[in-house]
């Protein structure tokens, strides 16, 4: 398939990018413009051994500071998602050095209590937003640690869900706590201990210790090839929920 | 003509296409999922060995050292594993060790995580994990869709046996299916019991969505961030036991490390940052590095993480472990394809779980959306290859995934609370993925194969057990969604278990070597393999070779401080 190899043949369909100025460590380099910062970094000559990780914004290896000419401000973002501006002046964050408490998940219990031990910092949030203003998942920091303030753990799993622990907020938050694994916890306790408790899997995790599907699968694991085919490509599909 | 935001003049007219045949589309699947036939074995076979990566010529060759020698693997795989070792044995000095422990795991993703903590559960009193990024920096962390188990009343581990069996080509080890769905109940509860949120209804009920090649509902979610909901609780789980368990970041394995009789004895780290070489000395060994995605075969992009170099597959064959299935290669259907920024980056299956319909140009369905992922991924490259793809600015072609379907079925706000990353994710581009659709194509997604396991996770070298994606058993030649976080799940426990229990045993000598290094050069040499690759390659090197190469006269792609270990 000739067009197959065609279609991935990179060099090929790269237009002329514009080239773009960004400054990677202080240091000035000329990209092309619409780059995400990870791929600029990399334009510009870098093996990344830190500061990477998926590259497709789920695991939060890949803060990054960064501030644009004629503006005070500091952002934050993660480099495989931002696309670079001219004149960017950047700084990776491969690693936040933030507390995180140790805990015995069965011992610890799902209520305020819980957070005044092993977070005693988070209570002492300002309630200045910067947390929430530098999310690159722009997700209500504040907001999640103030639920959790108040005991709300349900309100603090929820909102807090899509976090990917950058380290982003910690290293803005002027009370100088880790509000990712002080979510981490609070998420914890509201999976194991507050979610409602699936009856159906414990229903088959005991039918499958008392042996309640041995017969079956010694039955079809006997079948000789042909016969699992036959099986296979006669069972029925059903996307009924119950 | 209507406009649609975030994409180019161009595409316009095919994204109105996609509109005006949406009603119809949406009024067929409120009769049920089945918007189009699945296709038979026999269709299946044909679409596969006509348009399947695989199966072009190219796509195999032979390998002529080790212990799968003579047999055809992926040419790629072939190429890494037919490599130099990235330390000369007579360099290195193993006599006193930074580290003697019982389990060493290597590997820091999601089987790594549930090896340590099952090793420690099972009486280890010493566990080093060690791994290249961060623990939790894998592909672990990436898994959107869900995970597979048979928790329905009307579903049953037998049937999820069947499917998984059927999907992989029936060339599975049979065993390792049937402890995987088995198992899969229980890792749920035991994941919930660590505070895992799967998603439930108000009466506990799990929710559970159809995946390509299932015959039920089965798959088990976390919005679209299962993968890092589980991965972000077992590491704090890990962490939670620093007097058992050592996490040693940022440095690989580079070699194991055997005993005088060849049984696997620890292994060579090496800090990536500063070259540092970190002897460990162990009892047993787990390998549980992840895949290969970023070897970028036959020039795909992939959905991997930025480690996903096989290193595992290849320090287990040169110790002699034999590998399997290491002949196909998974492309996930649906990569993107538009904002060239996103390339090749996994779309969720769950999309196409949630009633997300694939249509080419002229808005048509042709195919059963929730076939197996193989064939799932070749009819979309025939249906490009039919010139009924869509064309970006940049030259890429793909076929639409129609996802506003999802809310016509579900009802608005379906997407939010279900897609959460995937609308963020476009959205950073402009493109609302609740009012317009996503342009996809096949991208390198997963490892079908690896290190031949059994049961208890055991390779054919004593001491040197295996989990996860690293491993070969399980999917046979083609896995299905949901299948692969369940394995790393069940399997990584497994890992851990049984490493502990012969490291109990004490299995192994006193004396470190490197000998089977010399062998393997020795028999590169007598089959007359002359390369400069060295593997693992650790990164996959993404430098502008063209920038560094200014002004120089002579390059050497070692330049700096680069891990590289793939430039011929």
């Amino acid at each position: 398939m000739a067009e197959q190899e065609v279609l991935n043949k990179e060099e090929e369909r790269k237009p002329q990018a514009k080239m773009v100025p960004v400054f990677i460590m202080g240091q000035k380099y000329e990209v092309p413009e619409g780059s995400t910062i990870l791929n600029a970094i990399e334009y510009a000559g870098y093996q990344l051994k830190k500061g990477v990780g998926c590259r497709e914004g789920f695991c939060g290896a890949c803060a990054t500071v960064y501030r644009l000419p004629g503006d005070y401000k500091l952002r934050g973002g993660l480099a495989c998602q931002t696309v670079v501006q001219p004149g960017m002046y950047l700084a990776q964050l491969p690693f936040t050095p933030a507390q995180k408490a140790i805990y015995d998940i069965d011992e610890v219990k799902p209520d305020i209590t819980t957070f005044q031990k092993f977070y005693p910092e988070a209570f002492r949030c300002l309630g200045c937003n910067a947390c929430s203003k530098v999310c690159p998942q722009e997700l209500k920091v504040m907001d999640y640690i103030q639920a959790i303030m108040r005991g709300d753990l349900e309100l603090a799993a929820d909102l807090s869900f899509d976090c990917i622990m950058c380290g982003l907020c910690t290293m803005r938050c002027p009370a100088e706590m880790a509000q990712y694994n002080i979510a981490l916890l609070a998420r914890r306790l509201y999976g194991k201990y507050m979610m409602p408790k699936p009856e159906f899997l414990y229903k088959r995790i005991e039918d499958i210790e008392q042996g309640k599907f041995d017969k079956e699968f010694e039955e079809i694991m006997s079948l000789s090839p042909d016969e699992l085919k036959k099986r296979y490509a006669e069972r029925d599909i059903n996307f009924k929920i119950t | 003509m209507k406009s649609f935001p975030g994409y180019p003049e161009s595409m316009w007219p095919s994204l109105e296409m996609v509109e005006k045949t949406r009603p119809k589309r949406v009024e067929r699947a409120k009769q049920g999922l089945k918007v189009m036939e699945p296709m038979t074995l026999e269709e299946r076979d044909e679409v596969l060995s006509k348009y399947h990566p695989d199966y072009q010529p190219d796509a195999r060759k032979e390998i002529r050292v080790g212990p799968n020698k003579g047999e055809k693997l992926t040419a790629k795989v072939v190429d890494l594993l037919e490599s130099h070792a990235r330390v000369k044995p007579n360099e290195v000095d193993l006599s006193d060790p930074d580290f003697d422990v019982d389990v060493l795991i290597i590997g820091g993703g999601g089987a790594g995580a549930q090896a340590a903590i099952w090793a420690m559960k099972e009486g280890a009193k010493n566990v080093l994990l060690a791994t290249k990024l961060r623990i939790g920096d894998a592909n672990s962390m990436m898994s959107q869709g869900g995970m597979q188990a048979a928790v329905n009343p009307h579903d049953s581990p037998v049937i999820h046996w069947l499917d998984i069996m059927g999907g992989g080509h029936f060339a599975n080890k049979p065993e390792l299916v049937k402890v995987l769905t088995s198992e899969a109940p229980f890792i749920t509860k035991f994941l919930m019991e660590l505070g895992v949120m799967w998603d439930r209804d108000e009466t506990g009920h799990l929710q559970t969505k159809p995946g390509g090649g299932t015959s039920r509902r089965r798959m088990l979610s976390a919005r679209d961030y299962t993968g890092a909901e589980i991965m972000r609780v077992l590491r704090d789980e890990v962490k939670n036991h620093p007097d058992v368990i050592t996490v040693l970041e940022y440095s690989p394995a580079v070699e194991l490390l055997t005993d005088e009789e060849g049984r696997v004895a620890g292994a060579l780290l090496m800090q990536t940052e500063t070259g540092e070489f970190i002897v460990v000395r162990a009892k047993s060994t787990v390998i549980t590095t992840g895949g290969f995605g970023r070897l970028h075969i036959k020039g795909f992009p992939t959905t991997n993480h930025y480690g996903a170099t096989a290193d595992g597959v290849v320090l287990a064959y040169r110790v002699g472990a034999k590998l399997r299935d290491m002949d196909t290669v998974q492309f996930h259907p649906t990569g993107a394809v538009f904002p060239e920024q996103i390339w090749g980056f996994l779309i969720t299956e769950k999309v196409r779980g949630l009633g997300g319909q694939p249509v080419n140009k002229n808005g048509e369905l042709f195919v059963f959306p929730l076939e197996p992922r193989d064939v799932e991924a070749a009819s979309f490259i025939r249906e490009c290859a039919r010139g009924l793809g869509v064309t970006t600015p940049t030259g890429r072609v793909g076929i639409w995934l129609d996802s506003p379907v999802i809310e016509e079925l579900s009802g608005p706000g379906t997407i939010e609370k279900q897609l959460p990353a995937m609308l963020r994710q476009f959205h950073r581009f402009g493109i609302d993925i609740r009012k317009t659709p996503m342009l996809v194509y096949p991208t390198l997604h997963y490892q079908n194969g690896g290190i031949e396991i059994n049961e208890r996770t055991e390779t054919n070298i004593p001491n040197l057990f295996v989990a996860g994606e690293a491993s070969g058993g399980v999917h046979g030649k083609n896995r299905l969604m949901g299948n692969s976080v369940l394995d790393y799940n069940v399997f990584g426990r497994r890992a851990g278990i049984f490493a502990a229990q012969n490291a109990a045993k004490n299995n192994i000598g006193k004396k470190l070597t490197l000998k089977h290094v010399e062998k393997w050069e020795k028999e590169l040499e007598e089959a007359g393999i002359k390369t400069k690759r060295i593997s693992p390659i650790l990164f996959p090197d993404y430098r502008n070779f063209e920038i560094l190469k200014k002004h120089r006269k002579e390059f050497d792609p070692f330049i700096g401080f680069a891990l590289t270990g793939w430039q011929e």
